[in-house]
């Protein structure tokens, strides 16, 4: 699904190098997990998926289902399945949320040729997700993440993944700014979606989320290289023996 | 001594000199409005018209703008008025009463007068009212624009335009728009004088509708708002026009009153809305919204003035512009509070996005504040539209000129919605689609 090979990149405006040569391949079906300590570069990685321009590739390539995605652009990459649950959901003040999730919908089937959802289609979609994730109509009524709180803006990501069926979801730091109630519908939403035909990137800085969405492969990212990979273990030992070792050896 | 030494004319000032001789013998109005005319002339003829070294119209040089003026309009031929009523699409099916206003005269004939007389609101023609004894006190200027140079050429040239007067009480179940028409090409010059008595409630919608060439439309709305009185006034200043379209609001609130205006701009080369809101009386509240849209080589101007001269009233001030080409948007807003108007409450904000490097915003929030136990406060944003929400939309699939076009749409919405009259929401929402599918 996704093999990112010896990707180097750097911030466009001032040329420092964050990622450092990056190797990983995804198959559907599978969750990985990329854990690594503050400014690793893992946000980065995400927006170099999602195709944010403020950074420059500058050796590598990804390939997503076989297709360049670095010749994409956001909103291709995004009908062609590519989903990033950010880690600071921006505010945007005018645009009702549920206009926001018909557009957005409605774009990416008109990218993949199909026709757009009536609207008794789609507000059973979105009201059946929004149940499920405890996100009340009330919230929907508001302008996009406008006065939500930390936990209903994550909520309000993962409702967006769920009614997007997404490829491959890359989840950053989701579970930051959860409480433990929210973290469980959070996790149950993502473990909903999990398919043999889907994979996921599951970013995070805790182990304890990885308690509740089971890793098949844990990575550990530190000053923009993988410097470990193993099965889900290795997310305990890092809860225990913190970063430090990995740091070093980077 | 102070010598006034006498300007040299631009062909644009000349020609309304010309005007002037031609028509003022068939202009309405009595002995006292002719002194008045005759006044307002005399000012444009020293002072010229409206140019950038006069403080109000620094960035809308009226005087270089105007190349030359047209003649008035000729009186309205009927069915050419109907002709151009029936094209017109101002507010679509909402259900309401009209008033016809046709190449600066008044039509009773096409108007809802007998429907509006049954609902309380009286109507009448206000060349008629100029010869009256009342005439002159109908062409007063308000205290905070005694010189206005929009106002002169107004007060000059006024053809006619009507006079509404709203009982008190009266509670008017649909809006009313006044609609002007151009039956055919030339300048309009109206005045409509507006009285919502006491308790009354009146929704107004200000339109024009057709072709006037090089003719410039300057519209004045002499509002009196009574004791505990409500009227929403929605401006449409829209389509296609090289000439200039000059809008004035005059608002005066007695005790406990709600003044809401909307001015949306839209389309034409040069506007001028202006407006003068003052309060009479205690504990009222004026909203005043904004939303303009400017390109190509267009100016869209909102100037207001808000006098606060008694304590206890709260205003808001909210006004959006966006500007792509070389296109110039103009806010100058200034609150004034007096001395003893104490617990006054004012509030304005100014944002413009600009979608091109070249188009410009001036932006002037002004406090001028006598009065020490007040809550007052300015803002004033110009930028463009933010990378991270187009980023944002475009992760989640839209592609990016929709997505500009729904960061755009949200951001004038803002005012929109915050203005709350219903009933234009989805109409004006609407021209801003269309506003935006233009963009070549
Ligand atoms: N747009 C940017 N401008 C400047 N510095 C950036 C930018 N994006 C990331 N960085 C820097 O790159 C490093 C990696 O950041 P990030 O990818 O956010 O790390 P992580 O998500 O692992 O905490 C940090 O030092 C951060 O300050
Ligand atoms: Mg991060």
């Amino acid at each position: 699904m996704l093999e990112i090979k010896n990707l180097h990149a750097r911030i466009a405006e001032d040329e420092t190098e964050i990622l450092r040569g990056i190797d990983l391949t995804i198959k559907a079906g599978e969750v990985h997990a990329i854990m690594g300590p503050n400014g690793s570069g893992k946000s980065t990685l995400s927006y170099i998926l999602a195709g944010k321009d403020d950074y420059e590739v500058t050796e590598g390539e990804i390939l997503f289902n076989g297709e360049n995605m670095l010749d994409m652009e956001p909103d291709e990459r995004a009908a062609a399945g590519m989903f990033l649950a950010f880690q600071y959901p921006i505010e945007i003040p005018g645009v009702a949320t549920m206009e926001f999730l018909k557009t957005a919908m409605n774009a990416q089937r008109k990218a993949r040729g199909e026709d757009a959802l009536s609207i008794p289609e789609f507000m059973k979609r979105v009201k059946e997700q929004a149940s499920y994730l405890n996100v009340s109509m009330d919230m929907l009524k508001r302008p996009l993440n406008v006065g939500f709180s930390g936990g209903e803006k994550k909520r309000a990501e993962i409702l967006q993944m769920s009614l997007l069926e997404p490829k491959l979801c890359v989840l950053d730091e989701t579970d930051s700014g959860l409480d433990i109630d929210a973290l469980r519908i959070v996790s149950e939403g993502v473990n909903k979606l999990r398919s043999p035909e889907r994979a996921m990137v599951v970013i995070t800085h805790y182990q304890r989320l990885l308690d509740h969405i089971v890793p098949d492969v844990v990575h550990v990212l530190s000053k923009g290289r993988i410097v470990k990979t193993g099965d889900k273990d290795l997310a305990l030992e890092l809860e225990k023996n913190g970063y430090a070792d990995y740091v070093n050896a980077a | 001594m102070n010598v006034t030494a006498p300007i040299a004319h631009t062909q644009g000032e000349t020609d309304l000199i010309a005007r002037f001789d031609a028509v003022r013998d068939t202009l309405a109005g009595s002995v006292s409005v002719g002194g008045l005319r005759s006044a307002a002339l005399e000012q444009i003829k020293l002072k010229g018209l409206p140019h950038r070294r006069v403080e109000e119209y620094k960035y809308s040089d009226l005087r270089a703008f105007l190349k030359f003026a047209a003649p008035l309009a000729a009186a309205a031929d009927r069915s050419a008025t109907e002709a151009a009523l029936g094209a017109a699409d101002t507010f679509g099916d909402l259900d309401r009463y009209k008033l016809v206003i046709a190449n600066g005269s008044f039509v009773a004939e096409l108007s809802d007068v007998a429907a509006l007389e049954a609902e309380g609101v009286s109507v009448s023609d206000f060349a008629a009212a100029l010869g009256g004894d009342m005439g002159a006190a109908l062409l007063a200027n308000p205290k905070t624009a005694p010189k206005d140079g929009v106002l002169a050429l107004n007060t000059a040239f006024v053809q006619g335009g009507i006079v509404l007067t709203v009982k008190d009480g009266a509670e008017v179940s649909k809006p009313v728009e006044v609609i002007q028409v151009a039956a055919s090409e030339g300048a309009q010059v109206t005045r409509c004088r507006v009285l919502v008595g006491e308790g009354a409630n009146l929704r107004l919608l200000e339109t024009f509708v057709g072709e006037t060439g090089s003719g410039e439309v300057n519209a004045v709305f002499d509002y009196q708002i009574g004791d505990k009185a409500t009227l929403a006034a929605t401006r449409l200043i829209v389509g296609a026009s090289a000439a200039p379209r000059l809008f004035t609001t005059i608002a005066t609130l007695g005790d406990e009153a709600l003044f809401k205006s909307l001015g949306f701009v839209a389309g034409p080369e040069f506007v001028r809305n202006q407006q003068f809101v003052s309060f009479a009386g205690e504990n009222s509240d004026a909203k005043i919204y904004g939303v303009s849209m400017a390109r190509g080589k267009g100016l869209a101007d909102q100037t207001l003035i808000v006098d606060h001269s008694v304590p206890h009233c709260n205003s808001r001030e909210y006004f959006k512009t966006v500007l792509d080409d070389q296109a110039r948007g103009v806010y100058q807003g200034r609150i004034n509070v007096a001395l003893h108007a104490q617990k006054t409450d004012g509030e304005m904000m100014t944002q413009a996005l600009l979608l091109s490097e070249e188009a410009e915003m001036a932006n002037k929030p002004e406090l001028e504040i006598f009065a020490d136990d007040v809550i007052c406060a300015h803002g004033a944003t110009s930028g463009q539209i933010d990378e991270d929400l187009l980023f944002y939309l475009r992760a989640r699939g839209i592609p990016e000129a929709e997505a500009r076009t729904l960061l755009v749409l949200a951001f004038l919405s803002e005012a929109i919605e915050e203005y709350d009259e219903e009933y234009v929401t989805e109409g004006l929402v609407s021209r801003v689609r269309d506003w935006l599918a233009k963009k070549s």
